[in-house]
Formats: structure tokens, sequence, C-alpha cells
């Protein structure tokens, strides 16, 4: 089979291409990577280690722009012969993967966590990660966009060629007009670790604790809805339904009561620990562990363990 | 300005999650249909808001069945001014997205306005098939957008900090968390919307492209292990050699 995996690579390339070329290295064929962003050859090369033939890349499309690199794809799919476009489900897929099923009349499979059954059916997750569903995709071309941090990434072979492809892709309609990185953060949707907290920390004045831990571990933080809403955090910390989601290795929640919708932007993620004064929080029956205790004495207690732990060799 | 908002249906989000038929069915048994939260909270309130500072009309429509007619009426409630329903079962997101973007087409809309993804599905895919079909860009998973003269500008959240782009009209949108606040309709709403327009649309033929062979729900947690209070450093001990996450 001839597979056609679709990477963006502005300025690195980010683990979930490695885990899309993974994927499609798992379920076999002829690989081709189609790129865009300004990542060097030398660096889009390295993908051959994870499974890659081949990559072609145009530099020229903005990745802004779902029309501009939904006819590069479309392109690329035709001269590779392919049969299955692979994504990882971000942002510029979840523009570009839909338009791309309706040029292309293939069926499209979002947030996939495994590679096709042996029906060729695609289990995703459904009701926000409250069940889980195969789907069956009907046409004879497929596309199926990945969910990040569902594979590790696995290096099978050696670098591969990096051809440039001009995508005819037309000129871009939409435009970025600006770009704000605040700086030193660490971005949510890709941390390994995350620290959250609740209305449990009674006022924005108390985050250092919950911050000194997040410093501690180099983990990223969160909060539950109430408190962005409320504005003692910022809107883009609110994980949840109505929030992100998020699938860390570790997330620690302070001060959070456990409601169903705050879990379902969580419940991903795979150990939790929760601290709560409350042991009848509901939070505690989806926790991996539990501490039963007053967050402003909990926080710096366990902050100081990891520091301890940090400053030892392991 | 003609605004469409495509609303949909969901499971409240407390709604116990259960499956019949062997397990290929949806168990619909005492669940509660709401407007999905992104569609209503995001999309219609900001539609609404744009039509109320630039003029102009805000229709609302969903591809559903003569039940989904109560969500229907929260929407007009909240402010839309007239609906469409196209009477099918939405089947899949690309039958749901042509049934859509047949209409949109033959009543030249400048702005279609959908919810970032529903949260039964969660499949994001609605809105950019819609565009796709139409020709029209797309933004997806705006935050915040604003409408001047024809121009459009958006915010859209990266990876690590925030994105602002600009598209002309005629234009699709996906709406997420910051574009609006929800609204709570009031009696005036609630009366007003008895008597709105609500025009039933038969759906055009059109295949679709995936389904759901079956459900599952995911093994049951293990029991949580609880640690006591002042002995952080056997928490991070487990979390090292146990968990291995740290
Ligand atoms: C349609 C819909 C969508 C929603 N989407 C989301 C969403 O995406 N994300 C989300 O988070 N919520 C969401 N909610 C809200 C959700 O239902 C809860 O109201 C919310 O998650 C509660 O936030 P909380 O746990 O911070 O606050 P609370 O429920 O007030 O809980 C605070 C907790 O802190 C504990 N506590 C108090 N003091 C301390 C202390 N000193 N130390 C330790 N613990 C302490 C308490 O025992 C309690 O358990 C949604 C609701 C609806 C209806
Ligand atoms: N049956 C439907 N009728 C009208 N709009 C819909 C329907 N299903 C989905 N949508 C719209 O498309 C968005 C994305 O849905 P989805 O692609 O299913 O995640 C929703 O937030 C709605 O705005």
């Amino acid at each position: 089979m001839n597979i056609l995996v679709y990477i963006n690579s502005s300025n690195h390339l980010a683990k979930s291409a490695l885990e899309a070329v993974t994927y499609a290295k798992k379920i076999g064929g002829t690989i081709t990577v189609v790129a865009t962003g300004s990542v060097d050859d030398a660096t889009l090369g390295t993908l051959g280690e994870y499974g890659a033939q081949k990559v072609l890349v145009d530099r020229s499309v903005a990745t802004e722009d779902s029309q501009q690199v939904t006819r590069l794809i479309a392109k690329a799919a035709e001269s590779t012969g392919a049969e299955l476009i692979v994504f990882s489900h971000d942002l510029v897929a979840k523009a570009v993967a839909p338009r791309l099923s309706v040029r292309l009349k293939a069926g499209l499979v979002s947030g996939a966590v495994d590679v096709p059954n042996a029906s060729g059916q695609v289990k995703v997750n459904v009701f926000s990660g409250k069940a889980f569903g195969f789907v069956e995709v009907k046409s004879a071309k497929k596309i199926i966009s990945l969910l990040p941090n569902s594979f590790q990434p696995e290096k099978t072979g050696s670098a591969c060629p990096v051809e440039a492809f001009d995508g005819a892709a037309g000129t871009a309609v939409i435009k970025v007009v600006e770009t704000k990185m605040p700086e030193g953060e660490i971005p949510l949707p890709e941390a390994e670790l995350v620290v959250s907290a609740g209305r449990g920390l009674k006022g924005p004045e108390n985050w250092g604790i919950v911050e000194d831990l997040a410093k501690a571990l180099g983990a990223a933080t969160a909060c539950s809805r109430p408190v962005a809403d409320i504005g003692w955090r910022p809107h883009h910390e609110h994980v949840g339904q109505t929030g992100v989601a998020i699938r860390p290795n570790l997330y620690i929640a302070a001060g959070i009561s456990g409601a169903i919708q705050h879990l379902a932007g969580v419940n991903g993620s795979k150990v939790i620990v929760v601290i709560n004064t409350d042991p009848e929080a509901p939070f505690f029956k989806a926790a991996d562990y539990g501490v039963v205790g007053d967050a402003f004495d909990v926080l710096p207690k366990l902050t100081e363990a990891v520091k301890k732990f940090r400053s030892t060799p392991h | 300005m003609k605004i469409l908002v495509c609303i949909s249906k969901s499971p409240d989000t407390t709604s116990k999650i259960a499956f019949t038929d062997g397990n290929k069915q949806f168990d619909e048994n005492g669940v509660q249909y709401i407007v999905n939260p992104y569609d209503e909270w995001y999309a219609l309130v900001r539609g609404l808001e744009l039509k109320e500072t630039l003029g102009g009309n805000l229709t609302i429509i969903t591809v559903g069945n003569a039940a989904d007619e109560a969500i229907i009426r929260k929407a007009l409630a909240i402010g839309a001014d007239d609906a469409v329903r196209i009477d099918a079962d939405p089947k899949d997101a690309y039958f749901t997205a042509i049934q859509i973007a047949e209409y949109a087409k033959s009543n030249g809309f400048d702005l279609i306005l959908t919810g970032k993804e529903t949260i039964n599905y969660n499949g994001s895919q609605v809105a950019g098939m819609i565009a796709e079909a139409m020709d029209l860009p797309f933004v997806s998973l705006a935050t915040k957008l604003d409408i001047n003269g024809t121009t459009a500008r958006m915010e859209q959240e990266i990876v690590g900090g925030v994105q602002v782009v600009e598209a002309n009209l005629p234009l699709v949108v996906s709406c997420a968390k910051g574009m609006a606040e929800q609204r709570i309709p009031n009696m005036r709403g609630i009366m007003a919307a008895r008597t709105k327009p609500l025009t039933v649309v038969a759906p055009s033929a059109t295949e679709e492209l995936t389904a759901y062979a079956e459900y599952g729900l995911p093994a049951p947690k293990s029991a949580v292990k609880m640690i006591d209070p002042n002995n952080m450093d056997e928490l991070v001990a487990l979390l090292h050699n146990e968990a291995k996450v740290i």
C-alpha cells in the first residue's frame, strides 16, 4: 500500500510528526512524507529513520491556508498513488484533513488511537474520552488523523532522500498578521507533565505554590474552567470538555473536585495524582494516587520532595 | 451580513454513556439532548454579537430529525432569526457537511460558523468539509473573530502561543472557547422562538464515507492508592519506580 504522511514542520520537527511516520510504518507499505514549513532538508531526511522512503517538500505553502495545503497534499497523493493519507491531529490537520476528505472523497477518521484492526476499522475516542469506537471507512481512499501522544516514535531505518515538490498550491487567501508567543512557558498540549489547580486554591495570589511544583518538575500548568472564567488564570490553561483536552504522562490536580466535564479533558493522562481536602471528592475515583490534604500544605511538601529527588542521581 | 450558524445536538455533559444492540448503538435511554456547547456558547453567541453590531440576519441550520426541533427552539430563543432543518439522520460528517453546503450554496451567506467539534464524536470535521464543498477559505478553532468591512480578523491558539490571521468574506470559521460568553435565553426570547420561521428541507442524495462499527467503554481504573500527606517522598518514589513517569 502507498501511504502519504503530511507533516507541518514550522521551526522544528515535532514529536507528533515522528509519531505519524511511525504509525504509517506500523501499518506497513511504501511511505512518502509531504512536508511544509521551514525545517531544513537534512532534518527532514531523518524521517527516514522512522520509516519514510522519501520526503517531498514545498516550502512556499502557507500552513495557515487550508486550501493551499489541501491542494499540495492532493497533488502529492496523486503523484504517489496514495491509498492512505496520515496526519497528526493538530490545528493544521483539523483544517486540512476534512477538506482533503471532500476533495478526494476519502473517508476521514479523526483522533485515531491505534492502527486499523483486522477488519480495517480504526479505534478512536468518543464522548470526550468516556468511550471508544471503531470507525469503518467505506471509501477506497482513506485518511487517518492520529491523536498525538498515542504512539511512541520508533527508529527502524536510516535517513531518506528529500526532494523539492511543486504542490501547485495557488495563492494564499489567509494571511498571518501577527504571532504572539509568551516566553518561557511549556505549551500545554505538548507537555508530558502537567500540574493543575482549581477553585480549592482560593485565589490567583496563591498560584505560586502551583508554579513552584511545575518548575521543579519541568511541567506545564493547567486549571479548571471556573478558575479561567473568573480570570484567576489565562483561558489557554483551561482543560476539560470545553477547554483543552490533554494526554500527558502525569497529571497532578490540586483543589479540583473532578467534575465529569473536567475529567473529559484529562482522562487520557497515563497517571493521575489528586490532592484534595475532601476524601469524598469524585476525582479520587479517577486517580492512580491520592492525597487527602490541604493543597497549601501538600504542594510545598511535594515540591521539596521533587527537588530532593531531582538533586540525587538515579 | 448574512450569517449561517451550524448547530448540532449532543448529550447533556453529565449523561451516562452506555451502548445497546451488541455495542453497536448509543443507548439514548434517559439521555437529555442539549445544543452542542461549542455551537451554542461560541458560534451562535458570537454570530449574534456580530449581527447586532453590523446588522443583517442570522440563520441556524441543523441536519436532524423532527425530535431535534427542541434544540432549534433553544437556539432561536437565544436570538437566531430563523432556522433550517435538513430532514435527515446525520449519518457521518461527510453526509452532514454536504447537506449544509448544498443549502448554503443557494442562499448566499457571508459567514458560516460552526462549533469546534461535537462533544459526542469529537470529529472536528464538518466545518472543513463544508468549506471544501463550497470552495471557501476556512479558519479552524478560532478563539476571536472580528469583521471589518469585508475582512475578517481571527485569533487561533497555536502550540505555545496565539496566531492572528485575516481573510476575506465569504468564509467558514469553527469556534472555540474565548469567542463569546454563554447567553441564557430570557422569557421574551422563549416566547418569540415559538413563532420564528423554521423551514424543513428534504436532504439531497449523498453517500456516507464512514460508519461506527462498534463502541466500547474503557476498562475501569484500578483502585486509587492513598498516600500520607506527610510522606511526599513516598509519592515521588512511586511516580519514579512504579508509574515510571518522572
Ligand atoms: C457544559 C459544561 C461544560 C463544562 N466544561 C468544563 C471544562 O471543560 N473544564 C472544567 O474544569 N469544568 C467544566 N465545567 C464545570 C464543571 O462542571 C465544574 O463546575 C468545575 O470543573 C469545578 O471546578 P473546580 O473543581 O475547580 O471547583 P469546585 O467544584 O469548587 O471544587 C473545588 C475542590 O477543591 C477542594 N478544596 C477546597 N479547598 C482545598 C484545599 N485547601 N486543598 C485541597 N483541596 C481543596 C474541594 O474539596 C473541592 O473538591 C463544565 C460544566 C458544564 C455544565
Ligand atoms: N447534524 C449537524 N447539523 C448541523 N451542524 C452540525 C451537525 N453536526 C455537526 N455540525 C457542526 O459541525 C461542528 C463540528 O462537528 P464535528 O465535525 O462532528 O465535530 C459542530 O460543532 C456543529 O457546528
